[in-house]
């Protein structure tokens, strides 16, 4: 189906002049990869789901059901040593920048073989490794953190980019702007990614915000910004290319508003009562991320419905370790309970 | 005939240099006329005629220096002008601290308390090495050579906050550090403490080690979400992965006159969270020391200076690499009649009333903490174990306080060795009132500290 981009700068009109570099045609392997991508998060989400109603996870637990293209596209984007941060719905981008699915799924289950030991839980996982910084609670905390990374990478001129994911719920909040004032100010290499999934909690944007264009929230920093269609993975990964040059370049922060759509309510304990269940279907129906790049597989004969089965069962496969391990791994040792409270090594 | 009072340039002045006279005796000056130069440690200001008339004599002769507050420096001969200081005007720059971000006019305020300097200790100092040199030095410029030496010594150091930089600090601390250090090693930001706090907190996390300056932490309190959620609680929450060395500092407690949002102290606030170090000096030499610690740790921490002992002397140890362990409280005066633990301003205030007690005949011994969190509990334990009594001292209301922790824990250490149960001296449980009288009454003082030491040594 067609999916244009409607990307379009804070600083140009908001009628599609001067989109970021147009509809990108991925290639067969490209696509494939993207696809398994995606179809991990998914499964993946959809099984932390089932073991929350087990009460193997406990807590807050916030899917990233229909938002993949985004972290899977970004990622595309990425270059080595690239930084992402997010806020709680996090599971997706941990997944996609190569974080084992055994410790991610551990560590929602509390388990000494959690990405954070067990400590952490759902919200709060991070992979120095990985160059992910979480996984934070609090919303639009990861917003100035990020642009810190992002401040980082200037203080030592080493080319990177910082990417911070953000909400439309948490890009009302204040320090959001102080943050931009400051990445714009110095021209910090930071890619602000907004995904737009239109609720905040089971506040709908137009309910909570006076300006519902996020893309358009940096225009009085002159910070620029573009509109991309979050569920088109090619579309999100050609703007976060030219969103992530920008920022590389010295010319200061980019914002990418993501319009997307959480198909599960916002926490597992959210029942969604504020849609309608006509109004999800017809997003999964018509927009869904996934079955796009199936589309475009299939049309172009890259894949028939024997490759892609057998994509779904080694995810399957992926996600059902996943699952055994962060259900056998222990739980942590009782005296796991001070350690980490403070470092002695040096950062 | 009208006196020109010696001006105050912000609400802690206490005295200053009159570097130079723009007028001479037979001079006819019309308000708003500039008159003379004065200078502190801080900055240099222009004092203004008030009342038109002819000087008539001049009192004090530029260059002279420690001028107090309020001293009449001359004579106005005028027609019937009222008697009134001439306040200041502020120069483009450098200007006066800032105590308050409302605008500061020249009110000739003073501390209603002037800090003197404590009674030198008498102990030899147990840290220092033999023969080392010691030099008077302010607390200012105590923690401005702990920073650069800091930043020297390592190239992920460096200084954000509001005014550190070109201003060269609103508290003149980070003096000379841009001119050393440069612009990216000495940032300017914007007032946006929330903000700052957290650019500051994820540059820690990506492995570079800020100094975040808050103009004072009255301010930080919008960003106490960044210190104790995002850098106090990520290592935990990461299993060790996601470090935050990094320092947050200014001033803390209640300066003079800038009445209850701008006057209060947070150690008990920060000494409740795990995941902080907490830190509050009381002299140059461990401000110094402790800041050097302070930034080498590879955790967060809060460190809370006091604007009244930013321009005080102190002997400070010369040459050596001065580093003060974090965690350990110092007792700076031995006694065995009643054990006094302070931290801050406030160990000053217990070596006054050390002083006092001893002409009474009770031996006092001042410990200071120096650390809030962790807390040197030993050291205090082993003063009470000697002396069997215990007032705690702080900047800080009571409730749920520090010395309310210290308390706590003597009575489970120590209760046997209790001979009357432990005091607590602190502010008041106001809001710091403005009113100078009232201000003095509120927060705690010399006299207090003494009733409290005889009460618990039923004297």
């Amino acid at each position: 189906m067609a999916r244009g981009q409607t990307g379009t700068t804070g600083r140009r009109k908001a009628n599609g002049a001067g989109a970021p570099s147009g509809k990108a045609a991925g290639g067969k392997d490209e696509l494939l990869k993207y696809y398994r991508a995606m179809l991990l998060v998914r499964r993946f989400e959809e099984r932390a789901g089932q073991l929350y109603g087990m009460g193997l996870i406990g807590g807050f637990c916030h899917l990233y059901i229909g938002q993949e293209a985004i972290a899977v596209g970004v990622e595309a984007a990425k270059r080595p040593g690239d930084q992402i941060i997010t806020g709680y719905r996090d599971h997706g981008h941990m997944l996609v920048c190569g974080m084992d699915p055994k410790e991610v799924m551990a560590e929602l289950t509390g388990r000494i073989g959690g990405s954070s030991r067990g400590k952490g839980g759902s919200m709060h996982m991070f992979s120095t490794e990985s160059a992910f910084y979480g996984g934070h609670g609090i919303v639009g905390a990861q917003v100035p953190l990020g642009t810190g990374l992002a401040l980082a990478n200037w203080y030592r001129e080493d080319g990177k980019v910082a990417f911070a994911f953000f909400g439309d719920g948490a890009a009302n909040q204040g320090q959001v702007y102080e943050a931009f004032n400051m990445a714009e100010l110095w021209k910090l290499p930071v890619v602000y990614v907004i995904e737009n999934n239109q609720y905040a909690m089971g506040t709908a944007i137009t309910r909570s915000s006076a300006e519902t264009h996020l893309y358009r929230r940096g225009a009085s920093f002159g910070i620029p910004g573009a509109e991309v269609d979050g569920m088109d993975v090619l579309a999100v990964k050609a703007a976060a290319e030219e969103a992530a040059e920008h920022a590389r370049s010295g010319k200061g922060p980019y914002i990418l508003e993501m319009k997307t759509y959480r198909y599960r309510g916002h926490s597992m304990s959210d029942p969604a009562k504020y849609r309608t269940r006509e109004e999800v279907d017809e997003v999964r129906k018509t927009r869904d991320p996934i079955e796009h790049v199936e589309q475009m597989l299939e049309k172009n004969g890259w894949a028939d419905e024997a490759a892609l089965k057998a994509i779904d069962a080694e995810v399957k496969r992926i996600v059902a370790d996943a699952a055994e391990f962060a259900r056998t791994s222990p739980e942590p040792e009782p005296s796991e309970l001070y350690t980490d409270v403070y470092t002695e090594a040096q950062a | 005939m009208t006196d020109i009072l010696m001006p105050a340039l912000s609400p802690t002045m206490e005295e200053g240099t009159l570097a130079k006279w723009h007028v001479k005796v037979g001079d006819k000056v019309s308000s708003g006329d500039v008159i003379a130069e004065i200078e502190t440690d801080k900055a240099t200001m222009e004092v203004e005629a008030v009342d038109e008339g002819v000087i008539a004599e001049i009192l004090v002769p530029e260059g002279s220096e420690e001028v107090k507050v309020n001293t009449p420096i001359a004579r106005l001969d005028g027609e019937g002008g009222a008697a009134a200081p001439a306040p200041p005007a502020p120069k483009a720059e450098p200007a006066p601290e800032p105590a308050s971000r409302a605008e500061a006019k020249g009110d000739p305020v003073r501390a209603p308390e002037p800090a003197k300097p404590a009674p030198a200790p008498a102990l030899k100092d147990p840290e220092l090495p033999e023969g080392v040199k010691l030099v008077k030095q302010t607390v200012r410029d105590a923690l401005r050579d702990a920073m650069a030496e800091e930043m020297r010594r390592d190239d992920a150091v460096f200084l954000m906050g509001e005014e550190v930089a070109q201003y060269q600090g609103a508290y003149k601390v980070s003096r000379g550090l841009l001119d050393e250090f440069g612009p990216k090693r000495v940032i300017d930001t914007p007032i946006t403490e929330y903000g700052f706090a957290g650019l500051g907190t994820g540059a820690a996390m990506a492995g570079l080690k800020p100094i975040v300056e808050f103009m004072t932490f009255n301010f930080a309190m919008q960003a106490i979400d960044h210190i104790i959620n995002s850098a106090a609680k990520t290592l935990y929450m990461s299993g060790g992965q996601i470090k935050a060395s990094m320092v947050f500092r200014g001033p803390n407690g209640a300066a003079a006159r800038v009445a209850a949002q701008h006057s209060q102290d947070y150690a008990s606030w920060y000494g409740h969270v795990p995941g902080l170090k907490v830190i509050a000096p009381y002299d140059a030499a461990d401000a110094k020391g402790l800041l050097k610690a302070a930034i080498r740790d590879p955790n967060p921490v809060v460190f809370l200076e006091h604007e009244m002992l930013y321009g005080q002397e102190f002997d400070v140890p010369e040459d050596i690499d001065w580093v003060v362990p974090i965690g350990k409280a110092k007792v700076r005066r031995e006694g065995s009649g009643v054990t006094l633990v302070a931290y801050s301003r406030m160990v000053g205030l217990c070596l006054q009333a050390a002083e006092e007690l001893a002409k009474d005949g009770i031996e006092a011994e001042v410990v200071d903490l120096r650390t809030i969190r962790p807390m040197d509990i030993d050291t205090v334990v082993e003063s009470v174990k000697k002396t069997n009594r215990l007032v705690t001292v702080e900047e800080g209301w009571g409730p749920m306080g520090v010395g309310g922790e210290v308390c706590a824990k003597v009575t489970e250490l120590a209760f046997d060795w209790l001979d009357a149960p432990p005091m607590r001296v602190h502010q008041e449980d106001v809001p710091l009132p403005y009113a100078a009288n009232l201000e003095a009454l509120s927060l705690p003082s010399v006299d207090r500290i003494v009733k409290a030491a005889k009460a618990v040594s039923y004297k």
